[in-house]
């Protein structure tokens, strides 16, 4: 069992979480994730490590609550307990000899790109971040992101906060006015990376994109997590569990991707609806 | 004592109705009572050498424990054979005893071997319901030894050094011990309860169970030497999943059978209102003609489709499965589409409307018939295509169940490591790798096989272990 040693509400969907597990704060990196149970015969889940500290032994996670499991863990409070915790998975962010990157993160992504832009900014990188939400209730992380980014922009989808759009409108602009990147490196829904990806092209700038498909082990067992790229006119299969969760932009079928992530969408929201009302009696 | 039963055929095995059978995930076969226990034991002809015995990787005293069971001494049976294994209920019921010790069974010569497999499953059953004597825990001899995984060859060796007086500390990946006897084997052929009690039985012994580790990224090879494990046994399975390479192996309703029966058996996505989902019903083809493409077969039909299909493309002859498994599966009206090679996988698509929630999912399978032709260096006729025989089936869901290789994340961490191009960590005959007081055993090694040849794998590391380490 792992402890929940602080909790907080980012956003009406968005929990922040440290969870007591010292071997995986002992270990983890940016860009690598966790899969955790919060019960006995619940789902695991994967979840980017949002941050860690070693001297606690702690490990942060940020996450939306989107299915039943999620959902679930959401009305988990500080100094309860969930099931199983276990990583780190993946391979961490490859930052080495970067010099200047542009972090371009989506909604809860953000919470992934966070310790990634803090990396980059602690090995005295030029960090430039971009960072977009659907609108200034669900925004998360601005100061965080605003200590370690050398250049920060907002961005909202209706202008509540921040800029008016989305976030290829900056980035796009950046790269026409002759900025330099060595990488840009986005995290966030698969259609915004998509675009990012588009943006970067003309440019010729590499782009870095983290995934985050439906896994069960998450140590390459069941296969679950494969996405197809395409390398050099070939397409190859990988699993983002254990060859990613990072993966060269440029190679990605993201429309698979899009495709893929659908598989069980009827199925979550009816796990979603189910643990609502099964929440909210609990409450009554 | 009472006169040889010189009957030609052994005793058949009780099975729940094949009708009834097909629709829940209850044990298939119930065991013997203990009348034809004794009877089936009667047909021992208690050879002086034993032919039997060789043929069990583990070595149980065969003879030995049907004399016993001739005796109406159950206990003392299973005394017997808990010398030589650690996890009789489980291979009572797994084991491919008619390619082992029962093909050596000098009764097999004319008529049928003693069923010899039934037996154990027998004595085994009988001490787990009758006994309530705890085992023993031996007395400390101060030796640390880590093991990683706690599949079949992980809890044989863990089990064997820990009645040598070792602590032992087993390392699991996953949230639950027993490795593929949990994550792979349905539960109607092997239910979890035996998995947990023989898991349990080990803990008894002293055996601690970390779960939730993954060795090779929360912990290395190295750091548990670091933590003061003297040698370290490897047995973390053949993990990963092969699939065939041919267009739309991506699409929405395409498994690998890892993850169908892993979905299925470890999540518990057969309950009612599960959490983990998984696709039912409709119509189901498993590519593939093994074990495990029998076990997602009768694991999906199960799951309430209404046609499943092994599609396999080798003759039945060649098919590498038990032929009771075979069996039981034809039993319960699975279509065997032999000789026949998936070629594509076929998808919805609408033209008209790219939002459609049906696009991306799976509709059908393209096949083409084969015909075996010459035999290979492995002396098995290779299957050759027949241009222009290609047909198509229906399905919603396709399982791949084409075999697993070696996971290579203890590889990737671990310096000094040698694998083999297929990726199975070299070791010589006592299980000893390229690294000191490294071992490695089960399909780690061998790649993909069965659950007794990687327990025998775990019990001659575990010997090596011992004798290395008491020097």
């Amino acid at each position: 069992m792992y402890k929940i040693v602080e909790k907080k509400i980012l956003n009406p969907t968005v929990v922040q979480l440290w969870i007591e597990a010292p071997l995986v704060a002992n270990k983890a990196k940016p860009g690598q994730f966790i899969i955790l149970r919060v019960d006995e015969d619940g789902e695991r889940i994967p979840l980017t490590v949002a941050g860690v500290n070693k001297e606690n032994g702690t490990v942060k996670i940020i996450f939306q609550t989107v299915g039943g499991t999620t959902k679930k863990l959401s009305c988990k409070e500080t100094g309860e307990y969930i099931q199983d915790f276990v990583g780190p998975l993946g391979v961490a962010t490859h930052l080495d000899g970067l010099k200047k990157v542009c972090i371009v993160g989506g909604g809860v992504g953000c919470a992934i790109a966070m310790p990634i832009a803090e990396a980059l900014h602690e090995m005295g990188a030029r960090v430039t971040s971009i960072i977009g939400f659907r609108n200034k209730d669900l925004l998360i992380l601005e100061d965080e992101f605003k200590a370690c980014s050398d250049t920060l922009r907002v961005m909202t989808d209706d202008g509540s906060y921040g800029e008016h759009g989305n976030v290829t409108v900056p980035l796009g602009e950046m790269l026409e006015n002759g900025e330099h990147f060595d990488m840009i490196i986005t995290i966030g829904p698969l259609i915004m990376m998509k675009f990012v990806v588009a943006t970067a092209k003309p440019f010729g700038v590499p782009v870095t994109a983290s995934m985050n498909p439906i896994m069960i082990d998450g140590t390459g067992m069941c296969g679950g997590c494969r996405l197809t790229l395409n390398v050099d006119g070939k397409k190859v299969t990988k699993f983002a569990c254990v060859d990613g969760p990072d993966f060269n932009g440029y190679e990605i079928d993201f429309d698979e991707a899009m495709s893929r992530g659908r598989m069980y969408s009827d199925f979550e929201r009816h796990a979603y609806e189910s643990s609502c009302n099964l929440l909210n009696r609990e409450v009554r | 004592m009472a006169k040889a039963n010189m009957s030609l055929t052994r005793n058949a095995m009780p099975t729940q109705d094949a009708k009834v059978r097909a629709h829940n995930f209850d044990e298939v076969a119930l065991g013997y009572t203990e009348e034809m226990a004794v009877d089936e034991a009667m047909r021992c002809l208690n050879c002086k050498n034993m032919p039997c015995v060789n043929g069990c990787p583990v070595k149980i005293h065969i003879p030995e424990f049907i004399s016993k069971i001739k005796e109406g001494d159950f206990e003392g049976a299973y005394q017997v054979i808990t010398k030589s294994s650690s996890l009789p209920a489980v291979c009572g019921r797994v084991c491919p005893q008619e390619t082992q010790c029962e093909s050596k069974c000098v009764r097999g010569i004319k008529g049928e071997s003693v069923g010899i497999g039934r037996l154990e499953r027998f004595v085994a059953d009988w001490h787990n319901t009758f006994c309530t004597e705890e085992p023993v825990r031996p007395e400390a001899n101060g030796h640390k030894v880590a093991v990683v995984g706690s599949g079949p060859s992980g809890l044989t060796c863990a089990g064997d050094l820990a009645k040598k007086g070792y602590e032992v500390t087993v390392f699991e990946a996953l949230h639950t011990a027993g490795g593929v006897l949990v994550y792979g084997i349905p539960e109607f052929r092997l239910p979890k309860a035996i998995v947990a009690k023989e898991v349990d039985t080990l803990k008894k012994l002293g055996v601690k169970i970390e779960t939730n580790v993954v060795v090779g990224k929360t912990l290395t090879v190295d750091e548990l030497f670091d933590m003061g494990y003297e040698a370290v046994f490897i047995g973390s399975g053949a993990g990963l999943p092969n699939f065939m390479g041919i267009p739309g192996e991506s699409l929405k309703g395409v498994y690998s059978a890892n993850e169908f029966l892993t979905r299925s058996n470890l999540m518990k996505a057969y309950l009612q209102d599960p959490e983990t989902p998984i696709m039912k019903g409709g119509k189901v083809a498993v590519v593939g003609g093994g074990n495990v493409a029998m076990d997602a077969a009768r694991t999906a039909l199960r799951l309430g489709a209404e046609k499943v299909y092994i599609v396999y493309r080798r003759s039945m002859e060649e098919l590498p499965a038990r032929r009771e498994e075979v069996e039981h599966a034809e039993e319960e009206g699975i279509e065997f589409r032999l000789l026949c090679n998936p070629t594509e996988i076929l998808g919805y698509n609408n033209p008209d409307d790219a939002r459609d929630p049906k696009n991306g999912f799976v509709t059908g399978i393209k096949c083409i018939r084969m015909e075996l032709g010459e035999p290979d260096a492995n002396g098995r006729r290779r299957p050759v295509e027949i241009s222009g025989s290609e047909f198509e089936i229906e399905v919603d869901t396709v399982v791949m169940s084409i075999g697993t290789s070696p996971n290579p994340l203890i590889k990737s961490t671990t310096e000094g490591l040698e694998v083999n191009k297929r990726g199975g960590i070299i070791v010589n005959e006592d299980g000893l790798t390229s690294r000191n007081s490294v071992y490695a055993g089960g399909d780690a090694v061998t790649g993909a096989a069965t659950v007794i040849s990687a327990m025998g794998a775990g019990k001659t590391a575990a010997k090596a272990i011992d004798e290395a380490l008491s020097k």
